[in-house]
């Protein structure tokens, strides 16, 4: 009753509900008309896998009989989940991942930060060359990235082993400790530039009076950088931080193109090659309930990392 | 302090900055820089010469045999990949500014809602989207066929993010209300007004959903497993794959590897300003 009140004074508050207070505004089905081009292959595309992928991580193949029965799928709770958290193959490619994540992604942004202050200083000649070459690796697929250091890692090709053996070292790029960070070095090149364009483009928002007054005080370049650019910027590195948390639960194409020449890359080296890997083995619930749960760390991750660091920045 | 230390720290700063920007740029271009002189190699020449240095030019020899192997197939992938990438980021600009013009500019029940909806879809790891699509895909006959791949890379949700942020910024609302006194239709005032001054940030739109689909390498992979369909990246993915069997497809990779990032390198630096824009724009909001 008291609904159906409170909607009715709404109604008559917004006059003509759909239009607006102008008059001029257009009509619901060109509104519709607008949106439907985007949103129809968005809920297709987009909402209606994530649903499935829902539906079928709570689903389980069963047999009728003995090994001869025949398959059907049915109802099975939380069994698909369990299955998850009880694979050793899907905790390692974690922890791998988790290893990756906490060593490339602070040494990558903190390059990309690096390289940011340094093109919004005085001190560098030949700015936007330098800002075009580091930018440029984000022009390059994954995978051709992954092929092209792949032959820089290769102990026959390699002009850079070559180098190193001149020196009397001997690295091994493939090697079973090396390669993870032999991957690592690759997210770093292809990532490095765009996340300091993301920050660059940041540091040329901030008017320049802020720190004239610092200037005049006697502040070097150094102080302005890190006590007036960085926290002033610092919501463009948590952006970028998020994103390369995302990407890198993602982690599919480098490794497997290293797989290619390593023998040290396992099928399921990380979540999403173990759940291609289980997918590829026709048990679609199980790979359907790793993505979901790669989807849920990827959510927390980057909403927990918001959360926390909006919190001690006092946004 | 006197200007004469100042200077002379400045100096000092002024040497370490250039050293270490010189150093990174090394590191950024070397891998660039070897696949240029490998590519001028024959197949030879890759393991018993010095990988950073010249020796016989045999780049068109390499392109000859790039593009010939397999009934040229290369060609044809080339040709998909244009297909994915720049169609697709041209129907996927056109709805995402459609869709984000609308929530920008006309005032509707559930706007707010929607957009939230939409914005959500900027987190969702688009890896988690592929196997799922697979199954639907295949149950619908779509699997290995362009649509495949073509249909789900239209929907950039982060374009829609981007087309409502410039919108606002880019289209003054009395410019709109005065076109409707005109009689123009919404469409028309859209096509011939609003599309106008978009168009730089419409670029930015674009630039970043070809990248994202020419990056996509995983969507590919999973949906595709006729040869003729694949796009450059999963070709020279499989071709990579069987370098150990067949030790002469290598320089075909690497010369491939060439072909396909050096006109979006060029793109790249002639649109550089666009990138700018838009990066500001994720950021600040």
């Amino acid at each position: 009753m008291t609904d159906i009140a409170t909607r009715a004074t709404r109604r008559v508050a917004s006059p003509g509900g759909r239009r607006r207070p102008g008059g001029g505004g257009p009509r619901a089905g060109t509104i519709f008309a607008f949106v439907i081009p985007f949103f129809l292959p968005f809920v297709l595309f987009y909402l209606v896998p994530v649903g499935y992928a829902l539906w079928q991580s709570v689903r389980v193949v069963r047999r009728t009989g003995g090994q001869y029965g025949t398959s059907y799928t049915t109802f099975g709770g939380f069994e698909q989940y369990t299955k998850v958290f009880q694979n050793d193959e899907f905790w390692s490619s974690v922890g791998r991942i988790g290893l990756f994540g906490i060593v490339q992604v602070p040494v990558m942004l903190f390059v990309a930060l690096v390289i940011a202050l340094l093109l919004d200083t005085p001190l560098l000649r030949l700015k936007s060359a330098f800002r075009i070459t580091a930018f440029m690796p984000y022009a390059v697929p994954g995978v051709i990235a992954a092929i092209m250091w792949s032959y820089l890692y290769s102990p026959q090709l390699s002009p850079v082993v070559d180098l190193l053996n001149g020196i009397g070292l001997h690295p091994d790029f493939l090697g079973p400790g090396a390669v993870l960070w032999s991957a690592a070095n690759i997210s770093t090149w292809l990532w490095t530039g765009y996340n300091m364009l993301i920050m660059f483009s940041a540091l040329q928002s901030i008017p320049q009076e802020l720190y004239e007054a610092a200037k005049l005080d006697g502040a070097s370049n150094w102080t302005i950088a890190w006590q007036i650019k960085v926290p002033i910027i610092a919501p463009s590195i948590i952006l970028t931080t998020v994103f390369s948390i995302i990407g890198t639960l993602q982690l599919y194409a480098e490794p497997a193109v290293l797989r290619q020449i390593s023998s040290n890359i396992s099928s399921t080296f990380t979540p999403n090659m173990l759940a291609y890997a289980v997918a590829s083995g026709n048990n679609y619930q199980q790979a359907a309930a790793i993505s979901v749960v790669i989807a849920v760390i990827t959510f927390v991750l980057s909403f927990g990392f918001m959360r926390l660091t909006s919190k001690r920045a006092g946004l | 302090m006197s200007k004469q230390t100042v200077n002379r720290e400045s100096q000092v700063s002024r040497t370490a900055a250039m050293a270490l920007m010189l150093l990174l740029a090394i590191y950024f271009l070397l891998p660039i820089y070897f696949l240029i002189v490998a590519a001028t190699k024959p197949q030879g020449d890759l393991a018993a010469t010095n990988g950073l240095t010249f020796s016989h030019f045999n780049l068109f020899e390499n392109l000859r045999v790039l593009f010939t192997r397999s009934d040229g197939i290369f060609g044809k992938w080339i040709v998909n990949t244009v297909i994915y990438a720049v169609f697709g980021a041209v129907v996927g600009t056109l709805i995402s500014a459609l869709c984000g013009y609308a929530l920008a500019k006309f005032q509707f029940r559930g706007r707010e809602f929607l957009f939230s909806v939409i914005l959500g879809g900027v987190l969702v790891p688009t890896t988690a989207l592929a196997l799922p699509l697979f199954l639907l895909f295949s149950a619908t006959g779509i699997v290995n066929t362009y649509f495949a791949v073509f249909l789900p890379s239209i929907v950039s949700p982060f374009g829609v993010y981007l087309a409502r942020i410039f919108a606002n910024a880019a289209v003054p609302q009395e410019l709109l209300e005065s076109a409707r006194l005109d009689g123009a239709g919404e469409f028309r005032t859209f096509f011939s007004v609003a599309f106008k001054l978009m168009t730089p940030s419409l670029v930015t739109i674009f630039l970043f959903q070809f990248v994202a689909i020419w990056n996509n390498f995983f969507l590919p992979m999973v949906m595709l497993q006729k040869e003729s369909l694949f796009p450059i990246t999963l070709g020279l993915y499989e071709w990579n794959g069987q370098t150990a069997r067949a030790p002469l497809l290598q320089e075909s990779v690497i010369t491939g590897s060439l072909v396909s990032i050096v006109p979006v390198i060029i793109l790249f630096i002639l649109l550089q300003r666009f990138w700018r824009t838009g990066l500001a724009a994720g950021s600040l909001k």
